[in-house]
Parts: structure tokens; C-alpha cells; sequence
């Protein structure tokens, strides 16, 4: 079985690596600061023992006030899978840094995510409309989006 | 001497009889070596995840139908499992035993669709996808039987199934599967050691393991590239974890593995649906559940392993009767991340066969 990892220890490990980090624990998840995102999966990502050496998926959630960035990353080496989420408060803007450099895999994801939700990841190497043609207006998949 | 050369931009799709659906991709050429690729996507999106925040738990089965068409049975599949560990509810046996055998049967279906399809783009034409249509139709006949659909079959239901197995179908499915390992051998056999298929397959479209990890492809085309991860092993869900059956793997990740993966796991699907049917209780088929469910708000992650990868699905719940979000982890859609790292640098020639070896369909990945 595919085991949830503690996320307490790792949010314990991760207050001696990234101090601060940790907004939110629950058995579940781990929200972290999105300033801090960039060098705690890339903790997460590298520490021996740790090893999530897979970005699984990744998606957004429209909560009306703030947006929900989940990612769930997977150790294949030793089955274990964590959900890690990061906050937006910012409507008119929600920025968000990309993963794209630790793991390709987050391109076409990401791309998908500011199609729909309408959230800029930083540094994305060709940030673009994926579904919808680009002079599209608005972000579907928001809530206040009047289709 | 010297020649002024300059690149050429070939538009590709998305009316193309090899581009599987509704694909499209612009190629930059250097004469016959592809320097540039870019994927188009978006012709066949339908707003599904918006679509399913208006509709019921029990409505949305219908969408998850129409996401992978040649699969609709193992997209039902994660569906509702997850629906089901989202709200708590309990599954009977029978109708899980059931479940292996549709989604194994479909997994079959859908590797004989990939494997003909990649050698129609080889240049193999028809003759093999023919054989594959034949086979693909005696599992669609069973679908037939059990749902009366042969494409969109809306079978499973939340906490169980919508029908239970008419007396006709075992006997169906016991001479399908004591005649399906005799075919597949002798695909394999016209095949496997074709001198045309190996050059056209062998050392081709490599994607080394780290690659493979790093661009989060699943299924066939990671297996391929010799990483053993099959959720029906990782994590098992329904019965999976009371059949005996191995996890086939490539060890060079170029076409020829992934195509050998493929063939290798239909005969596995095979052993499994032979042990499902032994082993078939008797009994219920579907929990007594309530028809408009409304799970505790929160938030959960149900996935299986599909034809074409893990499909998984992530649901909020605000406890109301739709969900509050629904998205899909398509392995078709992230499979696809892979393509441009290998279309550059290969043979214009071999961009068809590269493409159709990812085996994606475009309903999963416009969704």
C-alpha cells in the first residue's frame, strides 16, 4: 500500500530547514508559505529518506477568498505519497513559483492550471494558454466565472 | 561548396489519420531531423471539471465515460472509488470481483488499440489493426452484454454496479480468455521478430529512467522505461491484491519495450481475469446507498491503474449533492510532457511512431 507520509515529522524537519515554512498541518496535508515552496519540495525532493522523487499531480482549488495549490508528490523508492499545498491570497494576480526546473513533469500541469484557474507560475518556461485559444477571456474554472 | 539551408516548419494535425484524435504539432525541420516540437492541444476540450461541479456524484459517472473512449470502463473505475473513500462507502464483494474483470478486459481492449495503432503509424497498414479489431470486438461484445454499450458504458455505480452478470456471460468470457493467449502469441509471433519492426522500434525514442521519474509519465510508457510501478501492486484497490501476477518492465525505454510491455501486460490481464473468474462469489452487487449522496466536506485522492497510465481522480466535497471540485490526474495529458524531449533529434519519419507508442487518447487529455 501506499503509505501518507507523517506529516508531522516532515513538518518538524522542515522547521530546522526552511524555518517558517509550515502555515498549516493536518494529518492529511501540509500547507507551506508560497515563498518558501521552491525550497521545501526541493528538500522534500532530495533528502535521503525522504526521496519524492515523483511529482505525482498537481492541481488548483478556487476557495472564492484564496486559491489552494496542491501538489502530490510520490517516493517510488520507498511508496510513500504527501500532499503539500500552497496558498494564494491574491485575485487579481495569484502568482505561484514553478516546479518546471526540479520536474519537468509540472510543465503541461501548470500550463493547464493558468488555462483554467488563471494562476501565473513564475518562471515557467513557455506560460501559456494550453485548452482554451489564447485571447479567451477569463478562467473557467474559477468560481465567480459566469459561463 | 556549402549549402544555405534554412528550417522548415511542418504543421501536423489535427485532422490527421495518425494523429489519434484531434492532435496537432508544429515540427521545425533541419532536412529530415526535427529540431523543434510543439504540441497543440485544446480541439477536443469540453470544460468536464467545470461541467462535473454542477452535476451529482452519480451524474458525473457519464463524464468520466466520455474522458478516455477507448477506456471508459476503468475511467468509471477510478471514479468511483474514489467517490466511494470520499463518502465511506462500503463496496460488496462481487461487484469489486466484477470490476477486476471489466477493468482487466478493458485494459486488454485498449493495448490491442495502442499496439495496432503504432503499427499503422510504422507503416504496417491495417492488416495488423484489423486483427486487433477483431479481438477488441469479442470484449466489446461482452461490454454489450453486461450494459448494453459498447463505448460509453455508465456500468459502474457508486457502492457497486448497475447490473449484475447475465448467465450468458462467463461461459462468453471463459472462451475469450481460453482463446485470447493463442492470439496474442501469434501477433507476437508475426511480430515480435520482424526485421522491419525492430528497425523501426529498436533504440528508438529512448527515454531513460530519470527522464521518465522526472517528466511524471505513468503506465506502459514508465514500466517501459524500466521502473516497476503499477498501482495495482503499489497500492491496490478492489481485489487486486489476491491475484498473482507480475509487472512487466523495458530495460532500454525506447518503442520496442513499450511495445513489448504492452503485449506482455495483456497476457497478465488475462491470468488475472482467469483467477477473478474462479474465484467470483456469489451475492449483492450493490450497496443500498443513498441517491443523492452528500459526502463530509474535505478533500481526498482516489487513483488505478489505467490502460494508459495512473488515473486518478481529486475531489472536494463542501458537503453538498455535486462536488465542490473535481480534477483529473489524466495520464494521457502528463504522458504527453515527454513527446517534445523526444521528437527532438529523432527522424521525421519516426514522429508518428514516437507519438503513437505514449498511446494517448485526446478525450483524456483535453477532458
Amino acid at each position: 500500500m501506499t503509505k501518507p507520509a507523517s506529516t508531522k515529522e516532515i513538518a518538524d524537519s522542515l522547521e530546522h530547514k526552511c524555518p517558517g515554512a509550515v502555515v498549516e498541518l493536518s494529518d492529511k496535508d501540509i500547507v507551506v508559505k508560497t515563498k518558501s515552496l521552491l525550497a521545501v519540495v526541493a528538500y522534500l525532493k532530495n533528502t535521503p529518506g525522504l526521496d519524492f522523487d515523483y511529482l505525482n499531480w498537481m492541481t488548483a482549488v478556487d476557495y472564492t477568498d484564496h486559491f489552494l495549490v496542491t501538489y502530490n508528490l510520490t517516493s517510488l523508492k520507498n511508496n510513500i505519497s504527501l500532499v503539500l499545498k500552497t496558498r494564494c491570497d491574491n485575485r487579481e494576480n495569484p502568482t505561484v513559483p514553478s516546479l518546471v526546473e526540479l520536474w519537468k513533469g509540472a510543465n503541461l500541469q501548470e500550463r493547464e492550471i493558468y488555462d483554467l484557474m488563471g494562476i501565473r507560475f513564475e518562471n515557467h518556461p513557455n506560460l501559456k494558454r494550453i485548452f482554451l485559444w489564447e485571447d479567451f477571456e477569463g478562467h473557467p474554472l474559477r468560481k465567480d466565472f459566469i459561463s | 561548396m556549402t549549402y544555405q539551408t534554412e528550417p522548415l516548419t511542418v504543421n501536423v494535425g489535427p485532422q490527421h489519420p495518425s494523429t489519434h484524435g484531434v492532435f496537432r504539432m508544429g515540427l521545425t525541420l533541419d532536412g529530415e531531423v526535427i529540431q523543434e516540437a510543439e504540441p497543440v492541444f485544446g480541439y477536443l476540450h469540453r470544460g468536464m471539471e467545470k461541467l462535473a461541479e454542477s452535476l451529482t456524484y452519480t451524474q458525473n459517472i457519464v463524464l468520466t465515460d466520455r474522458m478516455d473512449y477507448l477506456a471508459s470502463m476503468t475511467s468509471n473505475h477510478a471514479y468511483v472509488i474514489t467517490v466511494e473513500k470520499l463518502a465511506g462507502v462500503e463496496v460488496p464483494e462481487r461487484a469489486e470481483y466484477i470490476r477486476v474483470i471489466m477493468s482487466e478486459l478493458m485494459r486488454i481492449a485498449s493495448h490491442l488499440m495502442a499496439v495496432g495503432f503504432m503499427l499503422n503509424d510504422m507503416g504496417a497498414f491495417m492488416t495488423p489493426l484489423l486483427y486487433m479489431f477483431r479481438e477488441r470486438e469479442k470484449i466489446l461484445d461482452l461490454f454489450e452484454m453486461v450494459c448494453g454499450q459498447r463505448l460509453t458504458y455508465n456500468y459502474m455505480r457508486i457502492g457497486g454496479l448497475s447490473h449484475d452478470l447475465p448467465e450468458e456471460f462467463v461461459p462468453a468470457l471463459q472462451k475469450l480468455i481460453d482463446s485470447l493467449p493463442g492470439f496474442i502469441d501469434e501477433y507476437d509471433q508475426l511480430l515480435a521478430r520482424n526485421e522491419i519492426l525492430l528497425a523501426r522500434t529498436k533504440n528508438i525514442g529512448i527515454l531513460s529512467r530519470d527522464s521518465a521519474i522526472n517528466n511524471s509519465v505513468a503506465g506502459p510508457v514508465l514500466r517501459g522505461s524500466g521502473v516497476r510501478w503499477d498501482i495495482r501492486k503499489a497500492d491496490p484497490y478492489s481485489v487486486y491484491d489476491r491475484f498473482s501476477f507480475d509487472v512487466p518492465i523495458g530495460s532500454v525505454g525506447d518503442i520496442y519495450d513499450r511495445y513489448r510491455v504492452r503485449v506482455e501486460e495483456m497476457r497478465e490481464s488475462t491470468s488475472i481475469i482467469r483467477q477473478a473468474v474462479k474465484e467470483l462469489p456469489a451475492g449483492e452487487i450493490q450497496t443500498a446507498t443513498v441517491k443523492n449522496l452528500r459526502p463530509e466536506a474535505g478533500d481526498t485522492y482516489g487513483h488505478i491503474e489505467g490502460p494508459k497510465g495512473e488515473l486518478g481522480f481529486y475531489l472536494v466535497s463542501n458537503h453538498s449533492t455535486q462536488p465542490y471540485r473535481l480534477h483529473v490526474r489524466a495520464p494521457c495529458l502528463i504522458n504527453l510532457t515527454v513527446l517534445r524531449e523526444l521528437l527532438i533529434g529523432a527522424k521525421i519519419a519516426d514522429a508518428m511512431v514516437i507519438f503513437g507508442s505514449i498511446d494517448v487518447c485526446m478525450g483524456e487529455v483535453d477532458r
